[in-house]
């Protein structure tokens, strides 16, 4: 198919999509005017049913608790899937990682990103452990918090080298810690179970609306996340840096490309 | 006022997919991709707005307060995470086809053999 072609079939597509979309919102309620029975419910009944004072985590973690346990499996297949499609090469060599992809220069840092990387670590860490901890009070949560302390051990490499992120955040660990959360969500789950309800229903005590131990698994559910959610996007950092940084082709046999 | 947060969301959409279409290089398609999709974020939190509303967290409010809904940002929530997932695995895939075809073009893949 020609270039030419190509656009034509993607305007002709693109305009049929674009009627039904046009059908589709115009069946929308107006902007901001609107409010679902299922918002009404929950923002005034949350912080009484659930004792927590955020309703988006105690919607993932409890009222949508199986499509929670669904994301994170799917977080798993994903990275599952790339470390099989990055896996070792037969014909591919290794070099000890130099922090330089093939045929670039690398630039040398400047001593303000070290300087400002090393003072943010600490401080981002523990902003991480926090947005996990705090899910069921504040905007925050196991997702959101995992995608912070996942970006520490970034920053880590921004400041150090590739054996920098290998000694600080292992590929072992990272995998470890995301097979470790999505396993104790699954636990979390079975809780219910032995606790004669359903899967993944509130079983345990609910505690005093606004402090930490409150909202009963949902706070369970936001650290299995955080862990799970830290070792996926490190275990993928991982993947990445590996292909660029360490994986050379071998020189190709003589009579081939 | 009221259709153009709808409108901004079938732009992102269409000017994303456009790209795929058009893309000349399998990164660049892949966050086409990611453009074309963040129209899902737009549609939902929008769709779950109210006018003169707060945020669904209650840690100093009163429940009683009018707030936009929690459940389509929990949805978001869920979007991210699967646009993230797909992002990383068709970044993968790209990798892979580099290392086949030596290009990032789609237009030099050759059609898979076994």
């Amino acid at each position: 198919m020609s270039e030419r072609t190509r656009r034509i079939v993607f305007v002709v597509a693109a305009l049929g999509v674009a009627a039904i979309l046009l059908w589709a919102l115009a069946g929308l309620p107006s902007f901001g005017s609107h409010e679902s029975a299922y918002a009404r419910l929950l923002n005034s009944t949350t912080a009484k049913r659930r004792h927590v004072t955020d309703v988006v985590t105690a919607t993932v973690f409890d009222y949508r608790g199986v499509d929670t346990f669904g994301e994170e499996l799917l977080l798993f297949a994903a990275v599952v899937g790339a470390t099989l499609l990055l896996r070792e090469q037969r014909e591919e060599l290794h070099e000890p990682p130099s922090d330089q992809g093939l045929g670039r220069v690398a630039v040398s840092m400047s001593s303000a990103v070290r300087l400002v990387g090393v003072a943010i670590i600490g401080p981002a860490f523990v902003f991480g452990l926090s947005i996990v901890a705090h899910g069921h009070l504040s905007p925050g949560g196991g997702f959101q918090g995992g995608v912070v302390l996942a970006s520490v051990a970034l920053i880590a490499y921004l400041v150090g080298e590739y054996r920098t992120l290998e000694r600080s955040a292992p590929f072992a660990v990272a995998e470890l810690s995301e097979g470790t959360g999505a396993a104790g969500y699954a636990v979390m789950g079975t809780l219910g179970l032995i606790g004669g309800a359903a899967f993944l229903q509130n079983v345990l005590p609910l505690g005093q609306l606004g402090t930490l131990a409150s909202g009963g698994t949902i706070l369970f559910g936001d650290v299995t996340v955080g862990l799970a959610v830290t070792g996926a996007l490190v275990a993928l950092f991982h993947e990445f840096l590996h292909q660029t940084l360490v994986v050379r082709r071998a020189r190709a046999k003589r009579g081939s490309r | 006022m009221s259709g153009l947060l709808y409108a901004v969301a079938a732009w992102l959409l269409f000017v994303g997919m456009y790209g795929v279409v058009t893309s000349r290089h399998l990164v660049h398609l892949v966050l086409c991709l990611s453009v074309a999709q963040s129209s899902s974020y737009v549609l939902l939190i929008g769709i779950g707005y109210r006018a003169g509303a707060i945020a669904p967290f209650f840690s100093d409010r009163s429940p009683k307060k009018p707030a936009v809904d929690g459940v389509v940002q929990a949805l978001v929530l869920t979007d991210v995470v699967v646009g993230a997932t797909v992002m990383a695995l068709l970044l993968a895939l790209a990798l892979q086809v580099q290392k086949q075809t030596h290009s990032f073009d789609p237009w030099d893949a050759r059609p898979m053999r076994g």
